[in-house]
């Protein structure tokens, strides 16, 4: 492999302005000829003002949100590169199933889905039959200190930062080439942070590309390998 | 990719002036659910009858797995409905028997489907009525004697009992109290998942939608305004309609 040749991910030009058709059309440009390029291993951490369009970005590379214009490159497994941003539905299911994991800010609970259950199954999509994935959970779970009396619960009842652990046992437990991380360590507190700072280590170590956002200082210096600054555009006349 | 199971090109109907269906062309696959969303009138229930061939479209075509439904004869496609589809009503009276048992009401439609030995059919029913969290005790009794959850509950027994492929649902959670219909949808849920079946679900409950459905269409006025991935949809909506749809739900 090629030190050029090994991006996993490959932003190009993107562009994202939201259009208000309940305001009158108002539109609002986010991202403006934005490009990134994300290497095997490497974890980018996203700098800027808040309000500036750091989620909105990751939110693009997560599909959640559709691009205006540029191309977001996604490294498949077999080495092709597939472009997320003319991606149909299937296809951006497709690759969320096995290649792009995101962890998003907050849990979206599910009613009566135990959280192990929730846990496990972002692994079981990826065909990882579903006791093996329910151990691999649990495993999980209890790294991140999520006693084994919570795991068959639904997590609607749990803590901000039990549910946040539940979401980033889930979103690391599936190892995704490719990783999206939205202040996963909002609402941890010290010993959960180093829990999660080992297992952003372990997956730059096993080759994931990561990108991240982080207000916490500490774990920022302690994962990031650079900083890519988004600056907020001026606002449209 | 797998070919669709499903297939729907321009279909177009009028009911005098008014447009209930204008081009609308979908496709659903093997195991995927798409949710049809809009308000009333939108034309949603007439897409969903369309589709399942009780209505004939004035233009456009439906295929199921490749095949035309308006060539395919009426027989075949009774017989599609008894075995490889199955239509869960709004209302369970429309898609139960009320004058037969629970139990019967399950069995009967495998029976439809060729089943003939009566205690396979009858274990077959029970374990169904388990599945749906109907007590097995009340396998005897007359649904009419039901609260509305549970006779929404047994339609859906009813409809899955013969493993079809493809399933049109027509606001399934509607008439029911909000902590019934919770049930419920968790319920289809875990069905739809486990089976791998494939769900055309039609509803107003965009929340609904977001818990089981991986792709949405969004109708206005006959037209499908807008489709997509669920979240993308719902997180980021390009359409004034689904802005307007998505900004007049309540965050609970």
């Amino acid at each position: 492999m090629s030190a050029a040749g090994d991006w996993r991910l490959r932003v190009e030009a993107l562009d994202k302005t939201f259009t208000l058709h309940l305001q009158g059309g108002l539109r609002i440009p986010v991202l403006r000829g934005e490009a990134l390029t994300v290497r095997a291993g490497e974890c980018v951490v996203l700098a800027g003002p808040s309000g500036a369009g750091k989620s909105t970005l990751l939110r693009c590379l997560a599909g959640n949100y559709g691009a205006c214009g540029g191309r977001i490159l996604v490294r498949e497994e077999d080495g092709s590169a597939t472009d997320l941003a003319a991606a149909g539905a299937r296809e951006v299911a497709r690759l969320r199933r096995h290649v792009i994991g995101y962890v998003s800010q907050f849990l979206r609970v599910i009613p009566r889905v135990p959280a192990l259950d929730i846990v496990a199954e972002p692994m079981v999509a990826r065909g990882v039959a579903r006791d093996a994935a329910r151990e691999a959970a649990a495993r999980m779970m209890h790294r991140l200190n999520l006693p084994g009396r919570l795991h068959g619960l639904p997590p609607a009842t749990f803590s901000g930062g039990e549910q946040q652990r539940v979401n980033l046992a889930r979103g690391f437990g599936a190892g995704h080439p490719l990783l999206l991380l939205d202040e996963p360590t909002a609402s941890l507190d010290a010993g959960n942070r180093a829990v999660v700072i080992e297992l952003i280590q372990e997956a730059k170590a096993r080759g994931a590309a990561i990108v991240g956002i982080f207000h916490d200082a500490e774990v920022r210096d302690a994962v990031a390998d650079r900083l890519h600054d988004i600056s907020p555009l001026p606002d449209a006349a | 990719m797998s070919a669709p199971l499903l297939a729907a090109e321009g279909l177009t109907l009028r009911f005098g002036a008014i447009p209930a269906l204008l081009g609308v062309s979908l496709e659903i696959h093997p195991g995927e659910v798409v949710a049809i969303v809009g308000e009333s009138g939108s034309g949603k229930t007439t897409l969903l009858r369309v589709l399942s061939g009780q209505v004939a479209p004035q233009s456009g075509r439906v295929l199921y797995r490749g095949q035309d439904i308006a060539a395919m004869g009426e027989p075949a496609l009774r017989r599609l409905m008894r075995s490889e589809w199955g239509y869960v009503h709004q209302n369970p009276r429309d898609g139960l028997r009320m004058s037969v048992s629970a139990g019967g009401n399950v069995g009967e439609r495998l029976m439809a489907s060729g089943a003939r030995h009566y205690g396979n059919i009858r274990a077959a029913a029970a374990e169904w009525l388990a599945r749906v969290e109907i007590e097995p005790a009340r396998m005897d009794d007359l649904p009419r004697g039901f609260s509305g959850g549970m006779q929404q509950r047994l339609q859906i027994a009813r409809t899955l009992v013969t493993h079809p492929a493809l399933v049109f649902m027509d606001e399934p959670t509607g008439g029911l109290d909000v902590s019934v219909q919770a049930r419920l949808l968790d319920l289809i849920r875990g069905l739809v998942a486990d089976l791998g079946l494939a769900v055309l679900l039609v509803t107003h409950d965009i929340a609904a939608a977001r818990l089981l459905a991986g792709r949405i269409l969004v109708m206005r006025r006959g037209e499908v305004v807008e489709q997509g991935l669920t979240d993308r949809v719902l997180d980021d909506p390009q359409h004034p309609y689904t802005q307007l749809l998505v900004s007049s739900v309540l965050a609970a």
